[in-house]
């Protein structure tokens, strides 16, 4: 879901770079976040909540509300809509509160 | 320890032109920005800003950053700038705390600070709100401005003051289909030039209306919404249902500045500045002597406010550890005459009012 057109911006993107996403391999842009890689490629639902497991999404983009927490390279509770998406990421949608150590 | 003049927590429009300010009455700047990039939100803004030529106007939020940051060099002797950098703490004795990146953390001692961290987005109440797909309006203007990524196909926008309506038309420049906006309140919010504009474009508009419900799985398939009486209660039987992937959330901005409550700074709710905001006087410092504030910390409103505000807590805070310029009474009013002028209009009389409330 990339905007092809635009009639103000042009998008410099940067290389085609591949990513893990929960063990399936996915593209995105270097000089992107993970959470708008993972959002072109139609992956909406990033984690689960604490007690309910409900889905979750990202909300704000721009690292305020920790709506977009997931499992970096074994890193827990990565904010990925600020985060920048790097060549061979292993990404994953983290259960609970994630072990920091 | 690190050790500072003027230190200006958050790079965006107010944190700049504070930056600029400061530096240009001869006063060493220290920038901290938790963005890997300058300039705040005014990166994804690609409308054309109103006020006057002194505040930018007629240029898109989008160019600005670069205007300022290349005036800035001009004083690259004064200024410093630390990005991927986030004030995590601003404590009694006066001491900033920052991490960097990941694992760099240090301590600054300021003579004075700036605070100017902006707004985030608040949120509303109804059955399933949390489910992905339903995003803020700026999270949406950020994924398609600046990573060129469309939020979905078919959009239902709530809220129809500034946010709504421009992020509406920015969703149909970048191809997608906008099905409704609504709105509570009895009149749209919003200018009148950009509501007709996305009514030319066949957007309707659906003033006193609400959200009833979300519907989905995994994620929003489906958004109920019904219309409002005048006092706000639903009314049965008037719910329609949009079959959409998106629900844009655009009922307004609340400001981000708990740095200063952890300061000590005395606090305040005040509903028509959007929040609770510390108490100032007229050059914008707090209640704690050389604690500054400027932009959507102190009070709702737009980036050329912000950035008027900017200029004059910069000159104000420079003026308080020693660096009065000749022209510090002019510049001043100066700065004061433009803010007036910005908040002449029927939404300024609603935060002079709240600004009344705040004077020390």
């Amino acid at each position: 879901m990339r905007i092809e057109e635009h009639p103000i911006l042009k998008f410099n993107k940067g290389k085609m770079i591949k990513f893990v996403f929960d063990g399936q391999e996915m593209e995105g842009y270097e000089g992107e976040t993970i959470a708008a890689a993972l959002h072109a490629a139609g992956v909406k639902v990033l984690g689960k909540s604490l007690f309910l497991h409900r889905p979750r999404g990202f909300y704000c983009a721009i690292g305020n509300c920790s709506s977009c927490l997931m499992t970096v390279n074994g890193v827990a509770n990565v904010k990925t809509c600020v985060t920048d998406l790097e060549e061979g990421m292993i990404v994953e949608i983290q259960e609970g509160r994630g072990v920091i150590v | 320890m690190k050790q500072a003049e003027i230190v200006i927590i958050g790079g965006g429009p107010a944190g700049l032109c504070a930056a600029l300010s400061a530096a240009k009455s001869g006063s060493n700047v220290l920038i901290i920005d938790k963005n890997k990039n300058l300039g705040g939100q005014l990166i994804k803004q690609t409308h054309m800003f109103f006020g006057s030529e002194k505040q930018y106007a007629s240029k898109r939020g989008i160019d600005i950053p670069e205007i300022l940051i290349d005036e800035l060099f001009k004083y690259k002797e004064n200024v410093e700038i630390k990005t991927e950098a986030t004030a995590v703490g601003m404590y009694e004795d006066g001491i900033i705390t920052v991490l960097e990146k990941e694992d760099n953390y240090y301590k600054i001692e300021p003579k004075a600070v700036i605070v100017a961290t902006g707004a985030y987005e608040k949120f509303l109440s109804f059955p399933n709100n949390d489910l992905p797909g339903i995003y803020g309006a700026g999270a949406v203007q950020t994924l398609m401005n600046v990573y060129g990524v469309k939020p979905g196909n078919k959009v239902l926008m709530v809220g129809a003051g500034n946010i709504g309506l421009i992020v509406s038309y920015q969703l149909m420049q970048a191809g997608v289909e906008v099905k409704a906006i609504l709105d509570a309140a009895p009149k749209i919010g919003g200018y009148l030039v950009h509501a007709s504009k996305i009514r030319r474009m066949g957007v309707p508009i659906l003033t006193s209306h609400t959200v009833k419900e979300a519907i989905g799985n995994e994620f929003l398939e489906k958004v109920v919404i019904s219309e409002v009486d005048e006092k706000f209660n639903r009314i049965k039987g008037t719910e329609m249902i949009f079959d959409v992937d998106v629900m844009c959330i655009s009922v307004g901005l609340t400001p981000l500045n708990e740095l200063l409550a952890l300061r000590g700074c005395e606090m305040k709710y005040i509903p028509q500045l959007s929040g609770i905001v510390p108490v100032r006087n007229e050059n914008y410092e707090t209640t704690v002597e050389n604690v500054f504030v400027a932009g959507d910390a102190t009070g709702v409103e737009e980036a050329s406010a912000a950035m008027v505000e900017g200029f004059l807590a910069g000159l104000c805070a420079a003026a308080k550890i020693g660096y009065k310029p000749d022209d510090f009474i002019d510049r001043k009013n100066d700065y004061i005459k433009q803010l007036n002028n910005l908040r002449s209009g029927p939404a300024g009389k609603h935060i002079l009012a709240g600004i009344e409330q705040i004077g020390r």
